[in-house]
């Protein structure tokens, strides 16, 4: 696979027009300061943070107990589980479900886990016609692209995107801009394609040992009416999603959506242990794709602590400004760039550069990931296996040297003032060199270095 | 395909060596909390309204002058009578003409203005996400302090399915600008009113 190249990618969505950019960053910024406001109403708020971190830690280091008490649970209640180790057999595995019940139309809503699987176009290119059910996965789905946040999948789209999108491909008048009625239309699209599906499928946000009841957490409905009303729901489930007990379910759900989007909770928080009535059925896939070997990367394992509230993507300086895309993987952020390269390290090698290690994310991550540190553990990984960027490289070898010799940094100082003043602007802020220079002017540098006043202002004194 | 076992071994050969014990968690209940007050103020967060009333007939009204151009009504409580009998479903998609869904809630939880209902409360699951609008009925003595007292109330084994629903359903994904009535009902408005039997 060919290097992300992420630099490019962010250029292209900065430099897209004024727009775009300016927007994402204060939609983010909004959700944030959204999520800040619900946290500070609950004095409890940091306690269970950590309460959260210990329980995932002690499920993952119990992991095959837990999984194992699952599955006995779920098959007691009448649920078919199935088992993946990548993402070919869980695809072939729902596909083989689907095509046992001659189920050619579903519907499906938001799962993470079929997106990092690509299920989409495995499914479609054996003749299955498929329907995303969320709002924003539909939207990606109808663009061809990949979802650019994982709570917010179009966040990087304003509305004159959508409206001419809809307008494309399903046919709504292309001067129609107003959000509500775009909803409408969509609402009204998706409508008869519930009714007439032969299948639905779900993710899970939590999957409970003690019961083997799968949580699933949405805000539109759709996962309900996805389950509610074809006669066959297929469920896939990484492992890494397993609480032990359904009283953690009480701590994961006041954490949840306070962190995503600073509401209480998502308007559905949707519990299923079996099947519906005589005549339906209900199957899990329960996928590994990577995670049981994550989970032997004693540096990397905590990453699956993560439930996917986006709390870091929509705090990250970094990514508020190159949006989601620029990533170009399914998770994004500063969660993508600690998981994608347990994927493919040669793919994401640039990743893990892609970040000013502020710190924030790992600030407002609910199960207290120490997302920051594993960035840096990324970055040296990368450098070891001879992945990080040549540029980088030999850069940070060079400022190596100067920072060691003080008669360098002094010439260096002097270098950058004469520098800048004789580098004209439009090759500062050129975008294929300089991807962030847009928007932001570099603060002018003094002729007189901090040296050079102390010298003449202290030191005789 | 592979097999639990496969699954299982791939798990072991990668556990962390140093285990994380299992905390205690606590309930985080507050003294004196006024949970109906609790409950009104966060439903309305989430667009959802509540009344309190005497009598069916009264919250009927309330609906009737609320959506006057309600035809399709379908009750999961014999307490309202729809226009619509539930109990003639033969299946979930035959009440995507219902305008006005009416289910009891089986509790309401304080902290979040949810209430909980399960396939005994629906009758059929699909009532509570086709109907464009719903409303719920909910005895103001069943409602529970927050997520960690609620959890505690419910026997997973009595049902294959719950939800709990906190207001219309709603979205933001395009242009962040929030809407309500995305896929499932447009409004929710919850009648405080004891069973009566």
């Amino acid at each position: 696979m060919s290097k992300v190249k992420v630099d490019q990618n962010a250029a292209d969505f900065i430099y897209m027009d004024d727009i775009h950019q300016p927007t994402h960053d204060k939609n983010l910024w909004n959700a944030r300061m959204k999520r800040d406001t619900a946290a500070s109403g609950i004095p409890e708020w940091e306690q269970m943070r950590d309460l959260a971190s210990q329980i995932k830690e002690h499920t993952l280091t119990h992991l095959d107990h837990y999984v194992q008490q699952f599955v006995t649970e779920a098959t007691k209640r009448g649920v078919t589980v199935h088992f993946a180790k990548d993402d070919i057999e869980h695809n072939q595995t729902v596909y083989d479900i689907l095509k046992s019940h001659h189920a050619t139309k579903i519907v499906k809503s938001k799962s993470m886990l079929q997106e990092e699987c690509d299920m989409g176009a495995f499914l479609e290119a054996r003749g299955i016609e498929l329907i995303e059910t969320d709002l924003g996965e539909r939207i990606q789905q109808l663009s061809g692209e990949m979802p650019s946040h994982i709570v917010m999948p179009a966040i990087h789209k304003t509305t004159a995107d959508v409206a001419e999108l809809f307008a494309r491909t399903i046919g709504t008048d292309p001067n129609e801009d107003d959000p509500k009625q775009l909803t409408e239309a969509m609402r009204n699209n998706a409508r008869p394609k519930f009714l007439e599906a032969h299948a639905g499928l779900t993710g899970a946000n939590f999957a409970i040992a003690e019961t083997g009841a799968f949580v699933v957490c949405t805000n539109e409905g759709n996962a309900d009416l996805t389950a509610s009303i074809p006669p066959l729901h297929i469920a896939s489930i990484g492992i890494e999603k397993i609480l032990p007990k359904t009283k953690d379910l009480g701590l994961f759900i006041r954490l949840l959506s306070r962190s995503a989007l600073g509401t209480p909770a998502t308007r559905y928080t949707s519990h299923f242990m079996g099947p519906r009535e005589s005549g339906t059925e209900m199957h899990i896939v329960l996928t590994d794709n990577g995670r049981s070997r994550r989970l032997g990367m004693e540096d990397f394992w905590r990453s699956l602590k993560c439930i996917r509230c986006g709390a870091c993507m929509n705090t990250c300086p970094v990514y508020r400004r190159s949006g989601g895309l620029a990533y170009g993987a399914t998770y994004s952020g500063p969660i993508g760039i600690i998981i994608d390269p347990t994927f493919d390290e040669s793919k994401f090698s640039e990743l893990p550069f892609h970040s000013s290690l502020c710190g924030s994310c790992s600030e407002v991550c609910p199960v207290r990931i120490n997302i920051a540190e594993q960035i840096g553990l990324w970055r040296q990984r990368m450098v070891n296996i001879n992945e990080s960027s040549k540029t980088l490289h030999y850069a940070f070898g060079a400022v190596e040297k100067v920072f060691a010799n003080p008669k360098l940094f002094r010439l260096a100082e002097k270098a950058a003032y004469y520098g800048m003043k004789l580098t004209p602007n439009w090759l500062l802020y050129h975008k294929k060199l300089n991807a962030w220079g847009k928007h932001r002017e570099l603060p002018e540098i003094k002729k007189e270095t901090f040296r050079d006043w102390y010298i003449k202002n202290r030191l005789k004194k | 395909m592979s097999s639990l076992e496969e699954l299982l071994a791939a798990i072991r050969q990668n556990l962390p060596a140093q285990k994380v014990d299992y905390p205690e968690i606590p309930t985080y209940e507050k003294q004196g909390a006024n949970l109906k007050d609790k409950f009104i103020v966060n439903l309305g967060l989430s667009g959802g309204e509540s009344y309190d009333v005497g009598s069916i007939d009264e919250a009927k009204e309330i609906m009737q002058q609320k959506l006057p151009d309600t035809r399709v009504t379908c009750s999961a409580t014999s307490e309202w009578e729809g226009s619509k009998s539930i109990h003639d479903i033969a299946h979930p998609r035959e009440l995507e003409d219902v305008d006005l869904g009416i289910i009891r809630a089986e509790f309401g939880v304080a902290e979040m203005g949810m209430i909980w209902l399960t396939e005994n409360s629906l009758q059929v699951n699909s009532l509570g996400f086709l109907s464009q609008h719903l409303a719920i009925l909910l005895d103001p003595d069943l409602i529970t302090e927050n997520m960690h007292t609620a959890y505690r109330k419910i026997d997973f084994q009595a049902s294959t399915y719950g939800c709990f629903v906190m207001g219309p359903s709603a979205t933001a994904d395009i242009g962040a600008y929030l809407v309500r009535g995305a896929q499932g009902a447009r409004s929710l408005t919850v009648f405080f009113l004891k069973q009566q039997i």
